[in-house]
């Protein structure tokens, strides 16, 4: 087992009242392998992803539970501990493109920031490898991109150079915090194959956090479903789809827009 | 077509012209500034001396080259030190928050609260007048509204997602905020930077003026325009070069930082 989430609680205390975000929420994620969390907006799936990526403050709330990676504890191990896994062991893809780059470097820089934190390597060798990634998730002309600044370049392009960033030191676990919903249909399904054939071809494992269902339908072997805090259901992809326990999943995927054959677009309407 | 950008041009100039004069001034001035001169006292503007000259026969174009240098040096050195500490202490607060930020902002606030003048008035007094003096008692005063302006953008920019992206990758706190997130409020404290000197000309002319900022044989331009109060009326062109250069000095770097606003 690669990584294991027991019984996390995750509670914010920085208003009077405190208030419960994620509760008894248990995962686990075996390597080269693809989990799906889904989820509405505000059930706790973004937060359960940021406290596996050690991204949570230290103060103004209250983690209990386990989240192992490795046998190590990471909501408890020492700062530096959890910098030298952060970035190298485990990445994270964010939601928005747009602001997930920093506006003032050069994407080449950005790329290689990993790699200049948790390697040796020379600035030639980075800039090398650099390149290599920028090809990888086939960003036309790398070597123009590499000295482009953020805004020169398109929300998908952006979202390539992420996942570039993210991918540069060969992670043991990807979290990709819902990657393609700022973009649009075409460039999802782009998005989602260059995920896949990463998975693929590195045995890289990943935790797709997602309210699209049928995205989560097409790319993950397992789907855990989460409503307030709490996991609802668990099960592979294909028992989840097909025979929902829940009446809660029912409604998740009865709100699936379908579109049926043979009915025309007035009827749909 | 992009609309071009006249208050950045036109501070440019005014600040470009008035950097040529000071740094002259530091090498070459036309008259020995502090040579006394009983035939040409208060005597009016001509061709050898642009300016005319002062009560005890000085030229003042070479005061006012010679003063603008001083007045430029204190400027420079305020705002430097104000910039560095307000900064450093912005940086803090914003990016870590909590009990840091707490303890910190309330030691600005009491600062805040004195009146810049009034506080390097205090400092004065207490370690004695002098170029020096003056810069520290001055920079001290603006290290405050530097540290706000810079904490508000760090409170900003660390939650955006490329802060957190630096942080998964493994990042030190430091390189945080020095390497990811400053370059990004250059252009805030830029022109934070540009005002901050402008209100430290007019601080060193006040303090001067009261008579406790630069010492006389040091010409600055606050200390000049102290003592041309008392010739208005006899040699208005004493009040009239150094007053108008003291403006220049403020217009152009107030055109600039309007300028880069709005660029």
């Amino acid at each position: 087992m690669l990584l294991e989430v027991k019984d996390l609680n995750i509670e914010f205390h920085d208003h009077l009242i405190p208030e419960t975000v994620v509760s008894d929420v248990d995962l686990t994620l075996s390597e080269g392998e693809i989990l799906g969390l889904v989820g509405e907006s505000g059930s706790g799936k973004s937060m359960t992803a940021h406290a596996i990526a050690g991204l949570l403050s230290r103060h103004d709330m209250k983690k209990t539970g386990e989240i192992l990676f490795d046998g190590k504890n990471l909501l408890t191990c020492p700062r530096e501990e959890l910098r030298k896994i952060q970035g190298n062991d485990i990445s994270v893809i964010f939601q928005e493109p747009m602001t997930s780059l920093n506006p003032v470097k050069k994407i080449g820089w950005q790329t290689g920031e990993a790699l200049r934190l948790h390697t040796d390597l020379g600035p030639e060798e980075i800039k090398r490898k650099v390149l290599k990634m920028l090809e990888l998730v086939e960003l036309p002309d790398p070597e123009l991109v590499y000295g482009q600044y953020p805004h020169e370049l398109s929300g998908g392009m952006r979202q390539r150079v992420m996942i570039a960033s993210a991918m540069i030191c060969e992670p043991k676990i990807l979290i990709a915090d819902e990657p393609t919903t700022a973009l649009d249909v075409t460039i999802q399904a782009q998005i989602t194959a260059l995920l896949k054939r990463f998975h693929e071809t590195r045995h890289t494992a990943i935790l797709f956090i997602s309210h699209d269902l049928s995205l989560i339908r097409t790319l993950c072997e397992r789907v855990i479903v989460m409503r307030q805090g709490r996991v609802v259901e668990t099960g592979t992809a294909e028992e989840i789809f097909r025979q929902p326990k829940e009446d809660y999943t029912k409604l998740l995927i009865e709100a699936i827009p379908k579109c049926e054959r043979g009915k025309s677009m007035r009827e749909i309407l | 077509m992009k609309k071009r950008n006249y208050n950045l041009l036109l501070g440019g100039i005014i600040t470009g012209i008035m950097m040529v004069l000071t740094l002259t001034g530091f090498f070459y001035t036309p008259f020995d500034p502090e040579k006394m001169d009983a035939a040409n006292k208060l005597s009016g503007i001509s061709l050898t001396h642009i300016m005319g000259c002062d009560n005890f026969g000085r030229d003042i174009f070479s005061r006012v080259l010679k003063g603008c240098g001083t007045t430029f040096t204190v400027a420079c050195g305020t705002v430097l030190i104000g910039t560095v500490f307000g900064t450093l202490i912005g940086a803090f607060t914003g990016y870590f928050g909590g009990l840091v930020d707490e303890v910190l902002m309330r030691i600005m606030d009491a600062l805040f609260a004195f009146p810049s003048l009034l506080l390097a008035l205090v400092f004065v007094s207490l370690f004695g007048s002098g170029k020096y003096h003056v810069i520290i008692a001055l920079g001290i005063a603006f290290v405050p509204s530097f540290s706000r302006i810079v904490r508000g953008e760090y409170m900003r920019c660390r939650e955006l997602d490329y802060v957190k992206s630096a942080r998964l990758s493994g990042a030190s706190h430091l390189r945080i905020m020095f390497v990811h997130i400053l370059p990004n409020i250059f252009t805030v404290l830029l022109s934070s930077v540009m005002i901050g000197f402008n209100n430290a000309v007019l601080a060193e002319a006040g303090l001067t003026y009261l008579g406790i900022g630069v010492r006389p044989p040091d010409a600055s331009l606050g200390e000049m325009l102290s003592s041309a109060q008392t010739y208005l009326f006899s040699a208005p062109w004493y009040a009239l070069c150094t007053g108008g250069t003291m403006i220049l000095m403020i217009l152009g770097f107030s055109l600039m930082s309007e300028g880069l606003k709005k660029s």
